[in-house]
């Protein structure tokens, strides 16, 4: 079977300023890609080349089995797009907006209200359906910028950003419609912030200054060998004031990384080290440290890439 | 090639509806704008105030100056009593012409003289001026074609006499030459910022970019958001027609059907040019200033105002690319001149193909600009 998305080498270049540099990966039917990476490094203009709205500079990309390139018009039927930015009419209500994209899509007149229906029941906004779009809580926009997406019922849906700036209920709430429609075949192509969302998809990529920098599972991230290198474990330490405790714990020689997580530290220390440490931070007045093993988080992941990309970067 | 254009036409009817106090505005203002331009914009030059110095006084003096009150065109308000009291009359403004007549003016005309009667006019409206030089002049002129017989003695009349008769205004009213034209013009302005507003407004809140993610075609597109606007355009001609037979009471000497069927070619370029106005903004404010661009010789260059023969060739070639030139030409043609079909083919062809390039290379930016 074909890949949903298929890209290969893609680059955009604005000027001298390269957005995008050499990308390469696939996605699978059904599957939930989670596009990862900092504002700025390339993840709105790859979405916008693969959209067919924007010319690649370099490389090609195959969406659904179209060129993005020569067979736009194509893809176009069977995808759907969310922005950033909610992009719907504000003085149209939730249901003009609907019957608006429904005839764009070229649904059939008696056809019509039935998938309007359909993608308002998905997305659960009947009551607000003589509202106008402009009046909606940011969920509810999001939600019907969703529904609009859905109704002309795409094989493939790219949500770009789709929770920044929505509240938490909210947030977890659009989660669980994709679960649903993803379990029903349709694929996701979902960029974002959020390491808890990230820690959700099938698989992930992530982009750091233009480049692809990973891309695969999150258990398989996980395993990778340059995130917990052979010979460290990685530890959890809960202890008071943490801030002042990182400090300490970088002067200890076998201590390689720590950042701090919440109300916690995570710390990557040298094998056979890990039951030295609560002992160590009591000797420097940190006392009642509680130390145990973990595995590494999606967040461990792309911070010590991160920090392996930048210190390349500065050599 | 025109898929998605009636959900596109759908979409900005609503839009248009929703917001009623635009479109009243748009509806009043042509309206408002014609009234008050209709009645400001009057070439004609009447009661130019004069102030007069009469240094004679005798009956032959106060017949002369009866002559200039009769024309029409000067309104003998003032007296002066010395030059220096004359001069700076004008020179404050009080008065915009003055007459001096000397003291031996009746004396003269009595021996078979030549008698000056000197006449100052005030050069800082050259309108006024002009005009006021124009009436001196001919004032002069039959003055002395009364006189001249009696001390030639053979002739009865001048030896040759211009008979004049000026067809289609006759009374040379400037509002039935003014109002053909600002139909034009007022319509151009209204209905192009409409357009580019709307356009614009849609790549500034990213829903065009969210258009151009579906299906829709760029024909389909751009001839939906034109549609609703030239809809509006078509109420607004007919009304702003009306004002012009009814309150400026301009009769439309030819026909009505082939008014409406080149207002039709007008409307497609003017809507053209917003179109491509607006694949060149990104935002509302230049999409302003670019209009003005447009606007601005539509009033000027276009012959609204100021006849286009007598402009500098690099100026006039800038006038000949303006679709209102063509409009208003057609317009004066049928409203006053019943001109027909065939009179005015050649300025509608013009006027239609400037609205297909206009069109086309709009079209053509289209995609790019989003590219």
């Amino acid at each position: 079977m074909t890949p949903v998305i298929e890209v290969d080498g893609l680059s955009r270049r604005f000027g001298a300023f390269v957005a995008v540099d050499d990308v390469s990966f696939e996605v699978e039917q059904g599957d939930i890609f989670g596009f990862l990476g900092p504002n700025g490094s390339g993840k709105t203009t790859l979405i916008r080349m693969l959209c067919g709205l924007l010319r690649p500079s370099g490389g090609r990309a195959a969406v659904l089995g179209f060129d993005t390139v020569r067979q736009t018009e194509q893809i176009k039927h069977s995808i759907g797009y969310m922005s950033q930015q909610f992009s719907l009419y504000r003085d149209l209500t939730v249901l003009q907006n609907l019957k608006f994209y429904a005839r764009l899509y070229g649904i059939p007149r008696a056809d019509r209200m039935a998938r309007i229906e359909e993608a308002v029941g998905i997305v659960g906004i009947g009551r607000y359906i003589r509202q106008q779009a402009g009046q909606l809580s940011g969920g509810w926009k999001q939600r019907l910028a969703l529904a609009c997406a859905l109704v002309h019922r795409p094989q493939l849906l790219f949500l770009d950003e789709p929770t920044a700036g929505i509240d938490p209920v909210a947030r977890r709430a659009l989660w669980n419609l994709l679960f649903d429609l993803s379990g029903q075949g349709v694929t996701f192509f979902v960029t974002t912030h959020y390491m808890d969302e990230a820690e959700r998809c099938n698989h992930v990529g992530y982009i750091y200054f233009s480049k692809l920098i990973i891309c695969g599972t999150p258990n398989a991230l996980k395993a990778l060998p340059e995130v917990t290198p052979a010979g460290t474990v990685r530890i959890e330490v809960n202890c008071p004031r943490t801030a002042a405790a990182m400090r300490q714990l970088n002067t200890f020689a076998y201590v390689q990384d720590a950042t701090i997580f919440g109300d916690s530290l995570h710390v990557l220390v040298e094998a056979g080290a890990e039951a030295r440490v609560a002992d160590d931070l009591a000797a420097q007045g940190f006392a009642g440290a509680r130390v145990r093993p973990i595995a590494p988080t999606l967040e461990d992941v792309f911070v010590t890439l991160t920090r392996a990309k930048d210190e390349e970067r500065h050599v | 090639m025109f898929r998605g254009l009636t959900s596109i036409v759908y979409k900005e009817t609503i839009h248009i509806l929703r917001d009623p106090k635009t479109l009243f505005l748009m509806m009043l203002i042509p309206g408002i704008q014609l009234v008050i331009f209709g009645y400001a914009i009057d070439l004609d030059v009447r009661n130019v105030t004069t102030v007069v110095y009469n240094l004679d006084g005798r009956q032959a003096s106060r017949d002369l100056l009866d002559s200039f009150r009769n024309t029409g065109t000067f309104n003998l308000a003032l007296d002066a009593g010395s030059d220096t009291e004359l001069e700076a009359a004008i020179v404050r403004g009080d008065a915009q012409v003055g007459i001096k007549i000397p003291p031996d003016y009746t004396d003269r005309l009595l021996l078979g003289e030549p008698v000056a009667v000197q006449v100052l006019i005030d050069g800082s409206n050259s309108t006024v001026a002009m005009q006021a030089l124009n009436v001196s002049n001919a004032i002069a002129l039959t003055e002395s074609l009364d006189i001249l017989p009696r001390i030639v003695g053979q002739m009865t009349g001048p030896p040759i006499e211009v008979r004049p008769r000026v067809l289609f205004n006759p009374d040379m009213r400037t509002a039935n030459f003014m109002v053909p034209g600002l139909v034009a013009v007022i319509l151009q302005v209204v209905i192009m910022l409409l357009t580019v507003v709307a356009i614009v407004r849609e790549k500034e809140e990213g829903t065009l970019e969210q258009l151009m993610v579906t299906p829709v075609s760029r024909f389909g597109l751009m001839l939906g958001k034109l549609i609703p606007f030239g809809v509006i355009g078509l109420i607004e001609i007919g009304s702003v027609l009306a004002l012009m037979r009814f309150l400026f009471g301009v009769p439309i000497a030819g026909s009505l059907l082939l008014l409406a069927g080149f207002t039709f070619i007008y409307l497609f370029t003017v809507l053209s040019t917003g179109l491509l106005i607006s694949t060149f903004a990104t935002n509302q404010l230049q999409a302003l200033q670019l209009a003005f661009l447009i606007v601005m010789p539509s009033i000027l260059l276009s012959g609204f105002i100021f006849p286009q023969e007598s402009m500098p060739p690099a100026i006039y070639a800038i006038g000949q690319v303006v679709p209102a030139t063509y409009f208003i030409r057609i317009m004066r043609g049928i409203i006053l001149r019943d001109a027909g079909f065939y009179d005015l083919f050649g300025s509608a062809g013009i006027l239609g193909l400037i609205g297909i390039v206009v069109f086309v290379v709009s079209a053509l930016r289209f995609r790019k600009t989003l590219a």
